[in-house]
C-alpha cells in the first residue's frame, strides 16, 4: 500500500467511529462505542505462536451513562484531533502533545476533558484497540528513550546514519521506528540492555566491535520503538536478540514483555514480539558461578508479591527454567544488579562474562 | 500561752457573714465574673422573672428590653412586661433581699430555681455603680402604679428602701425595672442579641421587643397564642432526696406518724409502700417522725433508696412541645428544613425531666461551618460553658455522618443546620451556680440522644432526598455541558452538520434520562 492509500485508510477508519456514533444518535440509540477490554482478564496467552494476544472480550462505552460519559467524550475528542491534526495534514506529534491538545476547560465548567497525560495516553491505547490501527499509524510518537550502536547503516528520514561513527552516546532510536530502513548490516546478534550505565560500558570498551554485534538500550521498561525496532532486526535481518537485564522479577518482566508480549499492548503483539529471542543474563545461576552473593539485595514484600505474579503468569508458569530461578531468587532472599559484575573489574562484563555466555550458549529462554 | 491568745484573736474576726457579703466576694459563681457576662446576666434574670410572671397569670407576655449605654462601660438596662404587677409589700423583698422567693422549696419547673437572680442584679448594680435599682409596677389599672428606689443592705441582707411613692404609669399593669450596671456590649454568641433571639424561639408565645445600645430595634414576634401548660407543683420524691434533706422535712413536717409523712410528704408514696418502706426501715409506721434517732433516719434514708417506687409524676413539667418548638425556630432561623422532637419523660435521681431536640438545616446557614448547638435549662439558653455540658457531650457522640452531616470522630458535626436542645425538669441538675452546663447524668445523656437519634433520622431522609435530587439535577447540567462538545468533535470527525447533531444529542438526553445512573463501569463493575 502506498503511503498516501494507507494515510486515506487511517483517515477514514477513524471516520467511521464517528459515523457509527452518528448512526446511533440517528436511531435514537444510546451512542455507543465497542472497546475490546485491554486487562490481564482479557490477555491469552497463544501456546503456538508464544505471544501474548488480545481475547475477545469488549465492552461498550455510553454516552449517556455517568460512568462513562467523560471517556466517551475523550475517545471521540481525541479521535478527531488525530484526524484533522494529524493524519489530515501528514504531521507526528508526541504523546505529551496529543494531551496538551485535549487538554481545556469545557465553557461553563471546572471540567477539563483531560486532566492528566496518562488519560489521553490511555485513549490513544484504546482507539488502538477500536479501530485495529497501530498508534505509529495515528502518527503518535513517544519518547524516545533509547540508543543503539554497532555496525549498521540506517537510513532515517532521508539521512544515512552509520552507527558505529557515533562516539560514546550512540545513536538516539525514534520513537516510531517503522520507517527506519537498513541499509548495511554487519553483525552476528543484537545485545539488549535495560541499564543504559552497561550500555555506556560496552561503548566505551568497543564491545560491539570487538564482538561484532548491536547494542541497543531503552532505559527501564522497553518502548515500543525500541521493540519494533529489535523485532525488525530479529525479523528481516535474522539476528539474535540476547536480552541482558538485572537478575530480579522486573528484569524477567522486560525479557517477558519483550519476547511474548505486554498485558497493556497485547494487542499490539503481532508487530512488537520476539518469540525467539533469549535471555542471557543475570541468571540466579551467574551469582554462584561469579560469586555474586556478597552483591545481593535483600528482597522486600513488594519484590516477593511480584514473584508471585509474575510466576504465575501462562507465559512463565510452564516454563521450568524460570520456574527454577524465581525458586532461586527466594532462597537467596536476593536480587542482584548488572553492576555488580564490576566487583570483579570494571570490563570482567565485556572481556568475560558476554563473550562466555554467548561462546557457551548459556541462554535461558 | 502564746497560741491561746492567737484563739482569741482568731474569734474576735470570726462572725456571721451574710448571705449579700458572700455574694459580694464570689460573685462568679452566679455568673457576674466578667463585664460581658455580667450585662447579659442582668438581662437574663429580668427577663427570667418577667416570663414566669406572665406564665403564672396566664398572660401572652410582650416584653420590652432596651440597653441604654451611658459611657464606654456604663449601662443601664430597662427591661418591662406586661405582667400582673407586684404588690407593693413584697417588691423591696424581691429585689432587695438575696434568696427570698418561692420558688427555692417548691417541686416545679421554673425558670429561676434558686431565687438568687433579681436582686444579685441589683446587688451587681449596687456593687459596680452604686446607683439604685428603680422599680415601676402596676397591679391594676383601678390602683395608681408603685415606684420604688432601693438598695440592699449587705450585711443584714435585707432591702434599703431609698424611695417609695405612688406614680402616674401609662400602663395598666406590669413591672419595669431600670438597673444601671457596669457592663460591656459585644455581639456575638454569647451576647443578649444572642441571648434575646434564642429565648424568643423557645418562648414562641412571647412577644420581645428588644432595643441595642446601638438603637438597633429587634421586634421578635409571638406566633402562637397557646399558653405553655403551667407546670404542677410536685412533693420531692424519694429518690432524689439527699440524707440532709431528709432530716429537715422530718423536723418541719406537720404529718404526727412517719406514714403520715411518708404519704403526705413525697410523691408517689401510697399506703403499700409505706409498710414496705417501714419494714425495710425496721420502723413503726406510727413513729412520731420528729422521735427518730440519727440512725433511724439513716436506716429510713437507705430504706427509701432501696424500695421500688414508680416514678414521679410527670405533670410538674411544661415542654414547648415539638410543633411550637417548629414555629420558634422557623420564625428566627431561615433554613429550608425543620425537624423537631419532644420525648416522653424520664427520670434522673428521683427528678422528672423532658427532653426536646430541634434541628434546622440548610438555607442562609453556613455550609463548611461547625454546626451551631443552642442549649436550653427550662427555656432560659445557656450561653456559656458549652464544652462542659451534657448536651454538648451527647451531640458529638451521636454519630451525624449517617444522618447527612460530617462529623470527625467525636467531634461536633459540621453542615449547614442548628441543633437545639431543650431541657425541662423540676431540678436541671447545673454543674455550678453560674447555672451553663448540665451535669452528666447517664439517664439525660441517653434521652437527649434518643431525641436527637428522632431527628437525626428525618433529617437524613430530607438530605439524602436533597441530594438525591441535587445530584440528577448536576447530571443534566453535566451532560448539557458534553454535547455541544461532542457535537464539535463528531463534526471534526465526520463533516456532519454540527447544530443538527446537538439537537438531536439533546433529544436523547431527555430520553435516556431516568437511565443516565449513578451507573456501573464500563466492565460491569461499580465505580
Amino acid at each position: 500500500m502506498g503511503k498516501m492509500a494507507k494515510k486515506n485508510k487511517v483517515a477514514e477508519t477513524l471516520k467511521e467511529l464517528g459515523d457509527n456514533v452518528i448512526k446511533d444518535v440517528s436511531k435514537n440509540k444510546n451512542p455507543s462505542i465497542i472497546v475490546p477490554i485491554r486487562a490481564l482478564s482479557n490477555v491469552i496467552f497463544n501456546e503456538k505462536t508464544k505471544t501474548l494476544e488480545l481475547g475477545d472480550k469488549t465492552s461498550n462505552r455510553y454516552f449517556f451513562n455517568v460512568a462513562h460519559a467523560k471517556k466517551f467524550l475523550q475517545t471521540i475528542e481525541i479521535a478527531s484531533i488525530l484526524k484533522k491534526e494529524l493524519i489530515d495534514t501528514n504531521k507526528h506529534e508526541h504523546l505529551r502533545g496529543v494531551f496538551y491538545i485535549t487538554k481545556r476547560t469545557i465553557p461553563g465548567t471546572n471540567v477539563n476533558i483531560v486532566d492528566e497525560q496518562t488519560e489521553s495516553d490511555s485513549i490513544i491505547e484504546d482507539l488502538e484497540v477500536i479501530t485495529g490501527l497501530s498508534r505509529e499509524e495515528l502518527h503518535v510518537s513517544a519518547n524516545k528513550m533509547g540508543s543503539l550502536v554497532g555496525n549498521i547503516i540506517l537510513l532515517d528520514s532521508g539521512d544515512t546514519i552509520d552507527c558505529s561513527k557515533l562516539g560514546k552516546g550512540g545513536y538516539s532510536v525514534p520513537s516510531i521506528t517503522d520507517e527506519l530502513d537498513f541499509k548495511k548490516v554487519n553483525a552476528k546478534y543484537v545485545l539488549y540492555m535495560e541499564k543504559a550505565a552497561v550500555f555506556e560500558r560496552l561503548n566505551e570498551d568497543k564491545f560491539w566491535q570487538k564482538n561484532n554485534c548491536i547494542l541497543v538500550t531503552s532505559q527501564g521498561q522497553t518502548t515500543r520503538g525500541i521493540r519494533r525496532l529489535l523485532q525488525r532486526l530479529s525479523e528481516e535481518e535474522k539476528l539474535p536478540i540476547y536480552v541482558l537485564c538485572d537478575g530480579d522479577i522486573y528484569g524477567a518482566y522486560i525479557y517477558s514483555v519483550v519476547k511474548y508480549g505486554s498485558i497493556a499492548l497485547a494487542h499490539a503483539s503481532e508487530r512488537l514480539t520476539i518469540p525467539n529471542c533469549k535471555y542471557i543474563g543475570i541468571t540466579m545461576d551467574d551469582v554462584i558461578k561469579y560469586d555474586l552473593k556478597k552483591q545481593l539485595i535483600k528482597l522486600d514484600e513488594k519484590d516477593l508479591a511480584r514473584i508471585k505474579q509474575v510466576s504465575q503468569y501462562d507465559w512463565f508458569k510452564d516454563n521450568k527454567s524460570w520456574q527454577r530461578q524465581f525458586k532461586m531468587m527466594k532462597e537467596f532472599n536476593g536480587k542482584v544488579e548488572i553492576q555488580s559484575l564490576s566487583t570483579r573489574g570494571i570490563s570482567f562484563i565485556s572481556e568475560v562474562y558476554l563473550p562466555n555466555k554467548i561462546k557457551n550458549k548459556e541462554f535461558l529462554e | 500561752m502564746a497560741e491561746n491568745i492567737k484563739a482569741y484573736e482568731l474569734a474576735k474576726n470570726q462572725r456571721e457573714i451574710s448571705i449579700s457579703e458572700f455574694f459580694l466576694k464570689n460573685r462568679h459563681l452566679l455568673g457576674f465574673d466578667n463585664p460581658t457576662r455580667a450585662l447579659m446576666m442582668v438581662v437574663k434574670e429580668a427577663v427570667d422573672n418577667s416570663l414566669d410572671a406572665c406564665t403564672e397569670m396566664k398572660v401572652l407576655p410582650e416584653i420590652k428590653i432596651e440597653l441604654k449605654q451611658i459611657n464606654e462601660n456604663r449601662f443601664i438596662v430597662i427591661v418591662e412586661d406586661n405582667g400582673p404587677g407586684i404588690i407593693k409589700q413584697q417588691i423591696p423583698n424581691i429585689f432587695g433581699k438575696l434568696l427570698y422567693g418561692s420558688k427555692f422549696h417548691s417541686m416545679r419547673q421554673s425558670r429561676g430555681q434558686q431565687g438568687i437572680g433579681i436582686s444579685a442584679a441589683v446587688l451587681y448594680s449596687q456593687l459596680t455603680t452604686g446607683k439604685s435599682t428603680k422599680i415601676y409596677s402596676r397591679i391594676n389599672p383601678k390602683k395608681e402604679a408603685h415606684y420604688f428606689e432601693l438598695q440592699i443592705d449587705t450585711k443584714k441582707n435585707e432591702p434599703n428602701i431609698l424611695i417609695d411613692k405612688e406614680i402616674k404609669w401609662d400602663k395598666d399593669n406590669g413591672t419595669k425595672i431600670e438597673i444601671e450596671i457596669e457592663g460591656r456590649y459585644l455581639k456575638g454568641k454569647q451576647s443578649v442579641d444572642e441571648y434575646v433571639k434564642e429565648t424568643a424561639i423557645v418562648n414562641p408565645h412571647s412577644t420581645f421587643i428588644y432595643i441595642t445600645p446601638e438603637k438597633e430595634k429587634f421586634e421578635y414576634k409571638r406566633v402562637t397564642d397557646e399558653l405553655p401548660i403551667e407546670p404542677k407543683e410536685i412533693k420531692p420524691h424519694p429518690y432524689g432526696i439527699e440524707l440532709g434533706q431528709l432530716i429537715k422535712m422530718l423536723q418541719d413536717t406537720r404529718a404526727n406518724t412517719l406514714a403520715g409523712f411518708l404519704q403526705n410528704d413525697f410523691s408517689r408514696i401510697g399506703p403499700g409502700t409505706t409498710k414496705e418502706i417501714c419494714d425495710n426501715a425496721k420502723l413503726k409506721t406510727e413513729r412520731k417522725p420528729k422521735s427518730l434517732e440519727e440512725k433511724e433516719v439513716e436506716s429510713l434514708f437507705k430504706s427509701l433508696q432501696e424500695t421500688k417506687i414508680s416514678a414521679p409524676p410527670s405533670d410538674c413539667l411544661s415542654p414547648i412541645k415539638a410543633e411550637l418548638l417548629e414555629k420558634g425556630l422557623r420564625k428566627e432561623i431561615n433554613a429550608d428544613f425543620y425537624v423537631t422532637s419532644t420525648r416522653s419523660p424520664s427520670v434522673y435521681r428521683g427528678m422528672p425531666f423532658i427532653i426536646e431536640v430541634g434541628i434546622a438545616y440548610g438555607g442562609e446557614l453556613e455550609k463548611e461551618a461547625q454546626v451551631r448547638l443552642m442549649r436550653f435549662a427550662n427555656r432560659v439558653p445557656l450561653l456559656y460553658q458549652q464544652g462542659a455540658c451534657a448536651i454538648t457531650e451527647s451531640v458529638s457522640e451521636t454519630s451525624w455522618k449517617s444522618y447527612g452531616l460530617n462529623q470527625s470522630g467525636s467531634n461536633m458535626p459540621t453542615g449547614p443546620a442548628i441543633i437545639l436542645v431543650h431541657m425541662a425538669s423540676v431540678w436541671v441538675p447545673f454543674t455550678n451556680e453560674a447555672k451553663e452546663a448540665i451535669a452528666h447524668y447517664e439517664e439525660i445523656i441517653k434521652e437527649i440522644k434518643l431525641a436527637l437519634q428522632e431527628c437525626g433520622r428525618k433529617l437524613s431522609i430530607y438530605i439524602h432526598k436533597h441530594i438525591r435530587a441535587a445530584e440528577q439535577r448536576d447530571k443534566i447540567d453535566l451532560f448539557e455541558k458534553y454535547i455541544p462538545e461532542l457535537a464539535t468533535s463528531l463534526s471534526n470527525l465526520t463533516g456532519s452538520k454540527k447544530l443538527e447533531l446537538e439537537e438531536k444529542l439533546q433529544k436523547l438526553l431527555k430520553k435516556e434520562l431516568p437511565s443516565l445512573g449513578a451507573g456501573n463501569g464500563e466492565n460491569g463493575k461499580k465505580e
